[in-house]
């Protein structure tokens, strides 16, 4: 031990070894790094950029600086907060911003945009966009005012809150989109940020709806899966294996056909409503509505779900000895309570794991709440796509799903604290 | 159950009937959509139920237009060769990628193992929707939005996490002392890799590339948004015909993907069990 203090120990071409070592493990380090490099550059660029973009463009409002910059220069020294209006030279910009953004067909963009923020303001944008040339020309040729031709034409460039909307979205960061994603609303005069009445809540309603309807669907592949995971692993290898397969064939089994098969079966002229008419259960008229609501969505995810729960139970059922419980009845346990006891609490990491695994899949879940759930039976991610495709808000859209992925992170935070990211295994 | 003492009660009987009866439904529940769905593809009539001459096995209650329609029309024909050509291309990428870095992973000089690892598989965590959206704006930024390349290169980006994860899996237990023979043998690192390391992680490349082709194969959020009509799959075919007109075609296609999902089944046992003899080997 002491040599390696007094000694210095050298390789057989006299150099130190250490330092060689030192050498090697730094080559060993950068090899390793390199074989990860080219998966890693493709996942920053291709999934993590993306992303972030996203999370950009939540806060992004370039469009009234770009499509109004005179007016934003001349509002610079306006006070928001009092209730006088703009001077002439600001009415004078905002004129000559909006004809050259009739030119470029931006004005009707910008008012589309800003009727987000204050609603009116898109047909305001459109009509004065429209009339502004003639208007300048109007004001031109009478050497009259701005102001007054321009209210004279549409009372609400009067009115001081069109201008503070113009005014507030001139910042080119905004956190708006967020406080829509969170019904909040911040008041054009003073700035302050509060809650919108319970009655016009549609996003936090939605986002509890979310957060609800799956952890009911947890709950039910919870009670629905631990039966099944109990008996495959008390099973013989070979039969279980067998019911292991039944349990990963709906796995392997495309969405789409599994969502298919269940509006097959739901649906009011379908199999299991035919069925129970055929019985004499229901009669004609009384065919259940169990599809395109949120008994829809709940059936569908939880059979879609249920193997992600089974798996984890299993195979941690599989490893817990049975001897375990034989010794607790042996003992004088009741075999109610030594399962309670004893083999219950050693399944609690495969709950665990389960659980929050079908819960993270299910609270961004798009495809089958959109094809089953109708109106009630929809989430969080199907106002995401509505506003990508049909409002073509993307900001707010943006602004949900960074809101949504925040949720995810933290749970699947706590997935890592509980069973950790290397655990995860597949099949 | 195997854990409770031969003498049983009356209600510990009827339990042990009770539990199996439970355990058999949910199996049941499990199995029973993807056992409709076959027969009623054979439906003679366009209905999603079955009709009194099914149920009575009169030949004429079956039939095989649907098949016949699947099979023919040009639209779905073209969302197979869509969906095949963007799931190997996909595939392909994601396997080469994953194969690399699990093999950089799984080195103990690795630095910043787990940082790097969570930036890996974030794809697989991260919601779809959300994957799609970020992924709609950007490669709508990059002008690459409604080609066959955005599609390929989103999902291979989602294919990766399962190569990564399955070939870390195959290299946990893998005997450094096989490739210090190989060199002392005079092989290159090259040939090394070739000769040694790949036919024993062989089985998690492909079971990898299996999880990355069907990942690809029964996507279509993604689809829906980074592509368009000429990137149409067979899901996306499915997902808008569900919305507007669903026609028993569907179930006809869906009949031919269960079978797909049971070949696939099959082959990822065949590789399982192979790799549990391949890795038994190179213990000894």
């Amino acid at each position: 031990m002491s040599s390696t203090t007094t000694f210095q120990l050298l390789t057989a071409d006299g150099r130190a070894l250490k330092a060689v070592l030192k050498k090697h493990k730094a080559r060993r380090k950068r090899k390793a790094f390199l074989l990860v490099t080219p998966l890693l550059a493709f996942v920053i660029v291709g999934f993590c950029l993306p992303i972030l973009d996203m999370l950009r463009r939540s806060t992004n409002n370039h469009i009234v600086e770009k499509t109004l910059p005179r007016t934003v220069l001349a509002l610079k020294e306006w006070d928001a907060g009092g209730t006088t209006l703009p001077n002439e030279p600001a009415f004078a910009s905002l004129a000559q911003d909006l004809v050259i953004a009739q030119h470029h067909r931006r004005a009707t963009q910008l008012g589309q945009r800003l009727n987000y923020e204050f609603s009116g303001l898109a047909s305001l944008f459109r009509r004065s966009g429209r009339h502004m040339e003639e208007l300048v020309n109007e004001v031109r040729s009478t050497r009259g005012s701005y102001k007054e031709t321009l209210i004279a034409f549409d009372a609400r460039w009067g009115e001081t809150d069109s201008w503070r909307v113009l005014k507030r979205f001139s910042d080119t960061l905004v956190a708006d989109y967020y406080w829509a994603a969170l019904d909040m609303r911040r008041d054009l005069r003073s700035n302050e940020v509060s809650l919108r009445p319970s009655k016009e809540r549609i996003y936090l309603r939605l986002f509890g709806r979310t957060v609800v309807i799956s952890l009911g669907i947890t709950l039910a592949t919870l009670l629905l899966g631990f039966p099944l995971a109990l008996w495959i692993a008390r099973l013989p290898s070979g039969q279980g294996n067998l019911l292991l397969v039944m349990v990963l064939l709906p796995f392997w089994t495309s969405l789409l056909v599994r969502t298919t098969s269940w509006i097959v079966l739901l649906q009011q002229q379908g199999v299991i409503n035919d069925l129970l008419v055929a019985v004499g259960i229901l009669s004609e008229e009384g065919r259940l509505r169990m599809i395109y609501n949120t008994t829809g969505t709940v059936i569908a995810m939880t059979h879609i779900l249920l193997p992600f729960m089974v798996l984890p139970l299993y195979s941690v059922m599989k490893t817990i000895s049975p001897s375990y419980m034989r010794a607790a009845v042996s003992l004088g346990a009741h075999p109610i309570s030594a399962f309670w006891k004893v083999y219950f609490p050693s399944t609690v990491p495969g709950i665990g794991a389960g659980a929050i695994m079908v819960f993270i899949l299910s609270i961004g879940y798009y495809i089958t709440p959109e094809l089953v759930g109708g109106r009630t039976g929809v989430f969080i991610s199907n106002r995401i796509a509505y506003h990508i495709s049909s409002s073509l808000n993307w900001g707010l859209a943006a602004a949900l799903g960074v809101a949504l992925l925040g949720f995810v992170i933290a749970i699947y935070w706590l997935y890592d604290k509980i069973v950790g990211i290397d655990n995860i295994r597949l099949g | 159950m195997a854990f409770f003492p031969p003498h049983l009660s009356l209600i510990e009987r009827s339990w042990y009937v009770g539990f199996r009866l439970i355990c058999v439904s949910v199996l049941i529940f499990l199995l029973v959509p993807i056992l409709v769905i076959v027969p009623l593809s054979f439906n003679a009539l366009p209905y999603f139920t079955f009709t009194p001459e099914m149920l009575a096995f009169d030949p004429k209650g079956y039939s095989l237009q649907w098949y016949r329609e699947f099979f023919t029309d040009p639209n779905w024909q073209g969302a197979v060769r869509n969906s095949v050509f963007i799931a190997l291309c996909s595939t392909f990428i994601a396997m080469a990628l994953g194969t690399l870095a699990a093999l950089g992973l799984s080195h103990a000089d690795m630095p910043a193992r787990s940082l790097v690892m969570g930036l890996l598989i974030s794809p697989m965590i991260v919601p779809l929707i959300i994957s799609a959206v970020g992924m709609f704006f950007f490669y709508s930024r990059l002008g690459l939005q409604g080609t066959h390349l955005a599609v390929i290169l989103a999902h291979a980006a989602l294919g990766t996490p399962f190569v990564v994860i399955t070939v870390t899996a195959t290299l946990v237990g893998f005997d450094l002392t096989l490739l210090r023979a190989a060199a002392s043998l005079g092989a290159t690192p090259t040939r090394a890799f070739f000769k040694v390391t790949l036919p024993i992680i062989f089985p998690g490349v492909m079971s990898g590339a299996l999880f990355a082709f069907i990942t690809s194969f029964d996507e279509v959020v993604v689809v829906l948004f980074v592509g368009s009509f000429r990137q149409r799959t067979i899901p996306w075919k499915m997902f808008s015909g569900i919305r507007e007109h669903i026609s028993p075609t569907i179930l006809a296609v869906a009949t031919c993907l269960i079978l797909v999902s049971i070949l696939l089944l099959v082959s990822l046992e065949l590789l399982r069990r192979r790799s549990e003899r391949m890795r038994g080997i190179s213990r000894h």
